[in-house]
C-alpha cells in the first residue's frame, strides 16, 4: 500500500495506491487517526482512490471509520478515481451511499476545501 | 468419468496470507475461463473468509492455522475456508449483512461471498472452529487438458 496525504485548506487529501486488504488496515488506520489529530483544522476528507487495485471489507470498514470522526463535526468525505472493480466493491459497501463521489481531485477539493 | 481437479493449502493466520490466499484461488480457478471479473470476485470471496478466520475465528493471534481447499469439477469450483478458532455463536445473525461482533467493522464479509458465489455454506461450531463453502459456476465452456 501507499499513501500520500496533503492538507488544502479545510480539506485532508489522501492518494492511496496499492491493494488495500487486512494486511495494511492497521497501518492506514494509525496513519489517518495521526493525520486528523494533526491537523485539527480538517473538516472534509478527499480519498483518491486512483492507484487503488483491490480492496474489501478490511479497507472499507478504515474509511466508514473516519468518516464518522469527521461526520461528527459536520464534515463529509468525497472519493475519486475508483476504478471500475473497486467502484463496485465501493458502491455494493453502501458508501457511496453516504460519501459523494467526484470525477477529479480537483472537483472533489472544490466542495470540500 | 471427469476427473476432479483440487488444491490445499494450510497456512498461519497472518494478515498477510490474506494476499496470498486470494492470489493462490484465483490462480487455481483461471484454469477454467471465468472472465477477469469473475477472477476478481473470487479474490474477494476468499479474502472475506480468510480475514474472517484470522480477525474473528483466531481473534488477530497468529496462532491458528487456515485451510484453503479449492476444487475444479467440470465447470464448478468450489472454495473451501475453514478454521479451528471460536465459531460463531449465532448463525443467523453473522449472516445478516451489516452486522458485526466488532464496533470497527461493516459487517460486510458474508454479503460479499454471497454475492461473488452462486452458493454459500457456513458451518461452525462455538469452540472449534468454521468452515465457509462456496461454489461458483463458471459459465463458458472450460478447455479440458486432459481432453487435448
Ligand atoms: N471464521 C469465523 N469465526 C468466528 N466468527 C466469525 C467467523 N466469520 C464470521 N464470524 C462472525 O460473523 C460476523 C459477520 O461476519 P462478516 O464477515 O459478514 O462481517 P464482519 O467480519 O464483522 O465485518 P466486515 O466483513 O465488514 O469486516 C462477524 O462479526 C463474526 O462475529
Ligand atoms: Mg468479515
Amino acid at each position: 500500500m501507499e499513501l500520500q496525504v496533503e492538507i488544502k485548506g479545510g480539506a485532508m487529501l489522501v492518494r492511496l495506491a496499492g491493494e488495500i486488504d487486512l494486511a495494511v488496515a492497521d497501518t492506514l488506520r494509525t496513519s489517518l487517526e495521526e493525520e486528523l489529530d494533526r491537523n485539527p483544522g480538517v473538516r472534509n476528507i478527499v480519498i483518491n482512490l486512483g492507484g487503488v487495485r483491490y480492496i474489501d471489507s478490511s479497507g472499507l470498514g478504515v474509511l466508514l471509520g473516519r468518516y464518522r470522526r469527521i461526520s461528527g463535526d459536520g464534515g463529509r468525505m468525497f472519493i475519486v478515481g475508483a476504478s471500475p472493480q473497486v467502484r463496485r466493491i465501493v458502491e455494493m459497501s453502501g458508501l457511496l451511499n453516504i460519501m459523494q463521489e467526484f470525477p477529479s481531485e480537483a472537483d472533489a477539493l472544490n466542495h470540500a476545501g | 468419468m471427469e476427473p476432479v481437479n483440487r488444491m490445499r493449502v494450510e497456512f498461519t493466520s497472518l494478515p498477510a496470507n490474506v494476499a496470498f490466499a486470494r492470489v493462490a484461488a484465483a490462480a487455481f480457478a483461471s484454469q477454467l475461463d471465468f472472465t477477469l471479473n469473475d477472477l476478481e470476485e473470487i479474490k474477494v470471496a476468499v479474502s472475506e473468509a480468510v480475514t474472517n478466520a484470522i480477525v474473528h475465528g483466531y481473534e488477530n493471534s497468529a496462532g491458528g492455522t487456515v485451510v484453503l481447499a479449492v476444487e475444479i469439477r467440470k465447470n464448478t469450483l468450489k472454495i473451501v475456508v475453514e478454521d479451528t478458532g471460536k465459531g460463531i455463536e449465532d448463525m443467523e445473525k453473522a449472516l445478516q449483512p451489516a452486522y458485526s461482533t466488532d464496533p470497527e467493522r461493516m459487517g460486510l464479509g458474508f454479503a460479499f461471498m454471497q454475492s461473488f458465489s452462486d452458493s454459500l455454506k457456513v458451518e461452525s461450531k462455538p469452540n472449534a472452529g468454521t468452515r465457509v463453502t462456496m461454489t461458483k459456476v463458471c459459465a463458458r465452456k472450460a478447455s479440458s487438458p486432459a481432453g487435448r
